[in-house]
């Protein structure tokens, strides 16, 4: 789960990681109402979304006077922002953080994460901080500092030296920045983070440690146990077919083509969307239905699909394990009736029950393209959506 | 012969009481799995159909000589029931459960180093040999048993796909292994490349990759220096967009890394014979496995 950045920030605030002075706004009278608290200028005006490269997009500026932080936070929020993690359709921005100004000596990257391959907790660290760390990463690796953390151990002091040398941090701020790690890590465990970012992280002039930005986002799968976070869930970020799909446990992601598919697996879904392409069109949706789906997830699966209008046919691949092909047939024969299905439908089934599940299917009297292989199926519906 | 289990495997269900785990557990069973044990918590000493019900995973091992695990513990529960079974010496320990925290996972594998169990999953079909042992969740009729051809895949449902495709081929496995879905996991693509090309009966190798991580690149690499069995290989996930969680945690592209055709261009660059076609995977192997 992601949050915003001010979000992230109160976390920080909690954990006594430095930020700047500031606070959310929904419109430019709160803005300006926060700068004059702020009693100083420039403030910088953010734009909050759920996306990195805000900056480059023009979602970050700065206001020298009351007027500007009136102008530039009428421009702001409305927007529809698009930056390279938006994709090209970009986001309408509904919120900004406005906050004080810094005088900014150095600005430095700093993350932590868990690392996959040696299972440990990885943090990340550079002088070439603020917007180009991405090609920074790519194009000097070297320029990037990697401390390793067996979690069973925890964070000791010499990890956090490792990054402060490496980062050449001058006496001043080596003590500050040390505690600001420790909480940063204590904040990552504590909250089952899967990304913990602060690009940049600045050096003032004043010889202070504070976080510019803040990144924040949370592993899923432990939601359970960090309730509290759940109320930073921003809806409006999310697409509103995969929310709706989310309150039936339904794993949906909604892309840009015109075949929906509905797939058991994950790893079976990623491939009847390669093979929808390979058959010539584009598929319109990610859609697992898991392992134990019920009849009914089945027909709230297929309403969702239906509810995309750039779908024009759709193609049903279940390969029964513990999802037997008679449940599946039974949700597609109850959705067609409910729904009513206005595209055309190709089923390719394959498994436990699979002669019960194509029973039901034959007998049910609806129009539905039955394939004999993936291959088949994929062929049947690109002509299809071709055909109209 | 086949690699990890086989006849003489003596398995344990942690979670046997559960409806997952009771339905799964008599599948083994009906399979031809020695199921030896089950374990609840609370329910020690009661039976689920024949099979005695511990208490703890120790005392499963004690009096039942059980080796191996299946992990039907919910999610929230899994890593300790996993830590529990190596701490027991269970030689294998395979965990279904999906959902389990990453960071669970992160500890449960530093725990298991240095510790003599094998862990595969969590968030995996599981493992068969066919026709002698069935561990997990995969629907055992589509399978071939007799080998030669040894199957390793991150995914579930695509691993039935491919094997389903080699048996209409009238290709038999000597094992077929799902090694999950997760980011952090047990078992990886190398250590059961390493037993296939050990076990004197599997004459071929098929690998069923996924966006996410840099697994495969390693397989790959691993292949060019260790490998001289024919190897077969798929990578789903050609049109998944970047930075986002396709289903699986560990499927998930971020920055340049753990692409599909990146995968694909390191296997390919490994001898890997590489299906570009789902539907066509059975006809590839048939030719290269002839």
């Amino acid at each position: 789960m992601k949050i915003h950045e001010y979000q992230a920030k109160e976390l920080f605030k909690r954990y006594n990681i430095p930020i700047p002075k500031g606070s959310v706004a929904f419109n430019p009278d709160e803005a300006g109402k926060i700068a004059g608290d702020l009693g100083q200028f420039p403030v910088v005006v953010k734009a909050q979304i759920h996306a990195g490269g805000r900056g480059k997009g023009g979602g970050v500026k700065l206001a020298g006077s009351m007027d500007e932080v009136a102008t530039i936070s009428g421009d702001i929020i409305g927007m529809n922002l698009v930056t390279h993690q938006t994709g090209p359709e970009g986001r309408i921005v509904k919120k900004v953080l406005v906050e004080q100004g810094l005088n900014i000596a150095k600005e430095l990257y700093l993350s932590i994460i868990p690392d996959r391959e040696t299972a440990k907790v990885v943090i990340m660290a550079s002088e070439a901080g603020g917007m180009d760390i991405e090609e920074v990463a790519a194009a000097t690796p070297e320029k990037i500092i990697k401390v390793y953390i067996d979690p069973l151990m925890g964070i000791q002091p010499y990890h956090c030296r490792q990054v402060a040398f490496g980062l050449n941090m001058a006496p001043a701020v080596m003590k500050p920045f040390v505690a600001m790690l420790s909480s940063l890590y204590r904040l990552f465990m504590d909250y089952d983070c899967s990304l913990v970012e602060i690009n940049p992280l600045v050096i003032t002039a004043e010889q202070t440690v504070i976080a510019l930005d803040a990144k924040v986002d949370f592993d899923d799968n432990a939601l359970y146990r960090h309730k509290d976070i759940l109320e930073y869930r921003d809806i409006d970020e999310e697409d509103p077919l995969e929310v709706e799909a989310s309150k039936f446990n339904l794993n949906y992601i909604k892309l840009d083509g015109n075949v929906g598919n509905m797939v058991n697996g994950a790893g079976l879904a990623m491939a009847t969307m390669d093979i929808i392409k390979l058959a010539g069109a584009e598929p319109a949706n990610f859609l697992d239905v898991g392992g134990g789906a019920s009849a009914e997830m089945v027909e709230n699966g297929f309403r969702i699909m239906l509810g995309d209008e750039n779908v024009k046919g759709i193609l049903i691949n279940i390969f029964g394990g513990i999802l037997r092909c008679d449940v599946l047939a039974k949700g597609v024969v109850s959705a067609a009736e409910k729904v009513g299905i206005s595209v055309p439908v190709v089923v390719r089934m394959e498994g436990t029950n699979v002669e019960e599940g194509r029973k039901i299917l034959a007998d049910s009297g609806l129009n539905l393209i039955t394939a004999a292989d993936m291959k088949d199926a994929a062929q049947k519906v690109a002509q299809f959506v071709a055909d109209k | 012969m086949s690699i990890f289990v086989d006849k003489n495997t003596r398995l344990m269900v942690q979670g046997i009481t559960g409806k997952e785990g009771q339905f799964h557990a008599r599948q083994c069973i009906d399979y031809g799995t020695n199921v030896v044990a089950g374990v609840t918590p609370g329910k020690g000493g009661q039976k689920m159909d024949d099979v005695p019900v511990f208490n703890t995973v120790k005392d499963a091992v004690r009096q039942t000589g059980a080796n191996c695990s299946m992990v039907f513990v919910p999610p929230a529960f899994a890593a300790d029931a996993i830590m529990e079974a190596t701490d027991a010496g269970v030689d294998l320990i395979v965990a279904i459960t999906e959902g389990i925290p990453v960071m669970d996972m992160v500890k449960v594998k530093n725990y298991l180093k240095g510790a003599g169990s094998r862990l595969i999953g969590p968030n995996c079909p599981g493992i068969i040999t066919p026709g002698a042992c069935k561990i997990g969740i995969m629907p055992g009729p589509i399978h071939k048993p007799g080998g030669p051809i040894g199957v390793v895949s991150r995914s579930g449902t695509l691993t039935y796909e491919v094997v389903h495709q080699l048996t209409l081929k009238g290709i038999g496995q000597t094992t077929c292994i799902g090694i999950g879905g997760d980011p952090v996991n047990g078992t990886n693509f190398i250590d059961c490349l390493e037993a296939f090309e050990k076990d004197s009966d599997t004459s071929g190798i098929v690998m069923v990759g996924e966006i996410g991580g840099t697994a495969e690149e390693q397989a790959a690499e691993f292949i060019i220096q260790h490998v001289t069995k024919p190897v077969v290989g798929f990578i789903a996930g050609l049109t998944a967009p970047p930075g986002r969680r396709m289903g699986h945690a560990g499927a998930i592209i971020s920055g340049s890394s753990g692409t599909a055709q990146g995968k694909i261009d390191a296997m390919k660059a490994a001898g890997i014979h590489i299906c570009e076609n789902l539907g066509t995977f059975g006809e590839l192997c048939a030719e290269v496995f002839s």
